[in-house]
């Protein structure tokens, strides 16, 4: 797409000083059983409050699974940053979003001859992952650290020419609530949002991290 | 004694008895029919003079048949198969007549009567072909197809052989006959009366043109208005009567012009073969037509006059032979040009080797005209009766010795595979309506049924094919084909006739699966225990349809109202399975208290096993998505 072309031509060069419009953030939304969450559902809420914010709940469009490839495609356009916010499932995301990859990434459109609909834009998940941070690594019981178990994703979006970012993550999910740690993550979410949003992430200094939320300060400019 | 119901028992009779032994020991119900004729004529000298007159009656049996035969018949079949109707059949009477009339010439007999009886002996026997074909499964075989061909030439050929015969007279004998017969009449039987004696030519061309047209356009556009208003009155009988009027009116009509009357049936069966009542008219005329048709064999069978026989039974036999195997030869050769497989030129050459029913008319109207001497005439008909008797012997040959060879020979394609088989469905409603659709949009093949002209009338201006009839009746359900269904839909909403559809079919067709719709539980389970392989209950999906609505209207999540709605289909149909063998006991729910306690508690259940927590009730139906408990990191962590 041409009018990205500047954008996926540099993406680690930080943005200073220059004027561009608003970047537009669609964030796909999946927790199959929402009303059990405590993490994802403080979370959602808030997306919802950021202006600038496009906000699907995937599960509730799509209850019985039966997913419209056309209206998810027009999403796909219409926005600059895609999102997956979701629990950690399996190292994976939940079911729907596989089925929704399977489907809305076609050839022609997502890859492959002509699929350039995609190209130059900012892909990442926001995820909560039940387990505690140090088990995310080669001496931990889960042996990969997040970034090496997003693989799958991140090559995704690379062969659709986006640009991938680490994951915003939030670790021991189980016993966030009850160690007070919810609100500060909420706060640091709509912070980044706000921060893609109005090009005052350092892309470059955040594109090589393990998450994205290591240390906001190093890559937010405030306004 | 009255002689009529004497006749009629002696007939009956003879064929109960001898049809199923015949078929028993696969003679076909033919060679049945043709013995027991012979049992009640020749041979116990039960019925004698008045066979002919029966006979009279009988052949209207080959016009039913033809009728039907028609309703099988799309026009556009029908002109697929011109250049065999006309080259098959045209060469087969043109050949066979030329070469007995050398023949004829050969042993010192008059040219015309030599052409003469080649005409007679170039027909085949409709009925006897036909009917045996059916009984086979043969008639959609290329081999049956080539046959029908031919057999459809014959008929028509019968017009302008009528007009050929009197001009044939040798000199001698014309003298003698010819004052009584200005007519070219049909059949010297039936010929009393005729509406175009002494018309020039062209002038019979255009009353026959006429009457023609009158059959087609009259089929076309004044019959199914006409039975969709008999329909309506839902008698029965009536129905029966309209079409057997139908059929008879026809005959009549086109005996008045001369004209084959099984040829007119037939053109009006094709006419008919698109119409929504094409099953209603089969199922309503077959009997007649087997009845009849059995009559017609049986005279066939007691007309045979043992006394010529026995004087002249060297003569005769002989004559059969040769004839039958000049015709064979024949049908053999065009086989071959016309490229039929090897099973089907020996199908085609056995079947019509004999000579037909039209045989005896034919001779009948010669003598009349002089050209046959009437002792000739007598050998001549037991030839022709001979013929027809030995035909299931040949159609025996051809099962039993070239059918097998060729089979385990070539292993030839089938033809005409229907991937997914027919459906039939009874009753288009809103329900059956539904299944029609997606079933159709699928490209499966069915077959809709249903009781109401005017639901069938409205259907086909929106061009959705269905036929008039009430599928609760056997013959019907056997006319639309449920014997070579695969599935058997039943979609009518009265509850009481459904249940005895699904008995009948479940009784006589084990194979066809059979899905219905219940009206409620009590109907389901009526349903199931008359043999459905599964039943639907007919407005349970809409309901949970409109509930799903409703919780989202609320709103409540779509995806956990999905789960919920899930969870009360998989309840609800454990409690139905589980309730049966109660209801089963005592089907008198009012009076069946176990089975009451047992729906109290299915009700009640409902809620657990919507809203429980797997991990604490361990119930089915929120299986997924359950958090771990809190502290599976410290036991996790420990294992590493």
């Amino acid at each position: 797409m041409p009018s990205h072309a500047p954008l996926a031509a540099s993406p680690g060069r930080v943005e200073v000083g220059v004027i561009t419009a608003r970047r537009r953030i669609l964030c796909l939304f999946a927790h199959p059983s929402i009303d059990r969450s405590e993490a994802n559902r403080p979370l959602f809420d808030a997306t919802a409050r950021v202006a600038g914010v496009t906000l699907v709940d995937l599960y509730a469009e799509y209850p019985t699974g039966e997913i419209d490839v056309d209206r998810e495609q027009a999403r796909l356009r219409g926005h600059d940053v895609i999102c997956f916010m979701h629990p950690l499932y399996w190292y994976s995301t939940p079911s729907i979003f596989k089925e929704w990859q399977d489907l809305v990434l076609e050839h022609g459109f997502a890859y492959g001859i002509g699929g350039t609909a995609l190209h130059g834009k900012l892909f990442f998940n926001a995820l909560t992952a039940g387990g505690p941070e140090q088990a995310y690594c080669a001496a931990g019981y889960n042996h990969f650290t997040i970034r090496e178990l997003l693989c799958p994703l991140e090559q995704t979006a690379r062969l659709c020419g986006m640009v991938f970012l680490p994951p915003f993550a939030l670790f021991g999910a189980r016993t966030a609530v009850d160690e007070g740690r919810i609100g500060a993550h909420v706060t640091d979410w709509v912070r980044v949002l706000e921060a893609l949003r109005d090009h005052r992430l350092d892309l470059a200094a955040a594109v090589p991290l393990t998450k994205l939320n290591a240390d906001l300060d190093a890559i937010i400019r405030e306004p | 004694m009255d002689g009529m119901l004497f006749h009629a028992f002696i007939y009956l009779a003879a064929a109960v008895l001898a049809v199923p032994i015949a078929n028993r020991l696969g003679l076909g119900s033919v060679l049945g029919y043709l013995i027991a004729g012979i049992l009640i004529g020749p041979t116990l000298g039960l019925v004698g003079a008045e066979t002919e007159e029966v006979q009279q009656v009988a052949e209207f049996g080959v016009v039913m048949m033809l009728f039907l035969i028609g309703l099988e018949l799309e026009p556009k079949l029908l002109w697929e198969m011109r250049a065999r109707i006309l080259g098959l059949g045209g060469l087969q009477v043109m050949m066979t007549a030329v070469l007995i009339a050398a023949a004829a010439l050969l042993l010192g007999y008059h040219g015309g009567l030599g052409l003469a009886v080649g005409l007679i002996f170039a027909m085949s026997s409709t009925a006897i072909v036909l009917q045996t074909l059916g009984e086979k499964g043969l008639t959609r075989t290329d081999g049956g197809q080539a046959s029908f061909a031919v057999l459809l030439f014959q008929d028509l050929s019968l017009i302008p052989v009528l007009a050929l015969i009197p001009l044939l007279a040798a000199p001698g004998l014309s003298g003698l006959w010819a004052a009584g017969s200005g007519e070219p009449g049909a059949g010297a039987a039936h010929g009393a009366m005729s509406l175009v004696a002494g018309l020039p030519g062209w002038g019979y061309a255009l009353v026959v043109l006429g009457a023609v047209a009158l059959v087609v356009l009259a089929g076309h556009y004044l019959s199914r208005p006409l039975f969709r208003y008999i329909a309506e009155s839902r008698l029965r009988e009536v129905f029966t009567a309209s079409a057997l009027l139908l059929i008879i009116g026809i005959a009549l009509l086109m005996t008045l012009v001369d004209l084959s009357p099984a040829l007119g049936t037939f053109l009006a069966g094709v006419v008919l073969a698109n119409s929504e009542f094409r099953h209603e008219l089969q199922s309503d005329i077959e009997p007649f037509k087997g009845l009849l048709l059995g009559l017609f064999f049986i005279t066939v069978g007691a007309g045979i006059d043992f006394g010529v026989l026995s004087a002249h039974l060297a003569t005769v036999i002989v004559l059969t032979l040769s004839v039958m195997s000049l015709k064979m030869a024949v049908l053999l050769g065009l086989a071959r040009l016309f490229r039929l497989q090897p099973g089907d030129q020996w199908l085609f050459a056995l079947g019509l080797a004999q000579a037909g029913e039209f045989g005896f008319v034919l001779l009948a109207f010669s003598v009349q005209n002089g050209v046959i001497p009437a002792d000739l005439a007598r050998i001549l008909s037991l030839v022709v009766a001979l013929s027809m008797l030995l035909t299931p012997a040949l159609f025996i040959a051809y099962d039993r010795l070239i059918a097998p060879a060729l089979r385990t020979g070539s292993a030839s394609a089938p033809d005409d595979i229907d991937e997914w088989g027919t459906v039939v469905i009874a009753g288009i409603g809103r329900f059956g309506q539904i299944v029609n659709r997606l079933l159709l949009a699928s490209g499966v093949r069915t077959v809709v049924l249903d009781n109401r002209a005017d639901q069938i009338d409205l259907l086909r201006k929106v061009g959705i094919k269905g036929y008039y009839g009430d599928a609760a009746r056997p013959d019907l359900l056997h006319a639309a084909g449920i014997s070579q269904a695969r599935l058997f839909v039943v979609a009518i909403d009265d509850q009481d006739r459904a249940v005895k559809m699904v008995e009948h079919v479940r009784r006589t067709y084990p194979t066809v699966k059979i899905l219905a719709r219940a009206f409620d539980v009590r109907h389901l389970y009526l349903l199931q225990q008359a043999g459905a392989d599964l039943v639907v209950r007919e407005v349970f999906d809409s309901s949970l349809t409109l509930s799903i609505a409703a919780l989202k209207a609320l709103g409540m999540h779509p995806f956990k109202v999905e789960r919920m709605a899930r969870a009360f289909r998989r309840h609800e149909a454990e409690g139905l399975t589980s309730m049966y063998d109660l209801w089963d006991e005592n089907p008198d729910i009012a009076r069946n208290l176990v089975l009451q306690a047992r729906i109290r508690e299915h009700v009640g259940s409902l809620q657990d096993a919507l809203n429980s927590d797997r991990l604490q009730l361990h119930d089915r139906s929120e299986r997924g998505w359950t958090p771990p408990p809190r502290g599976i990191n410290r036991e996790l962590d420990g294992d590493a």
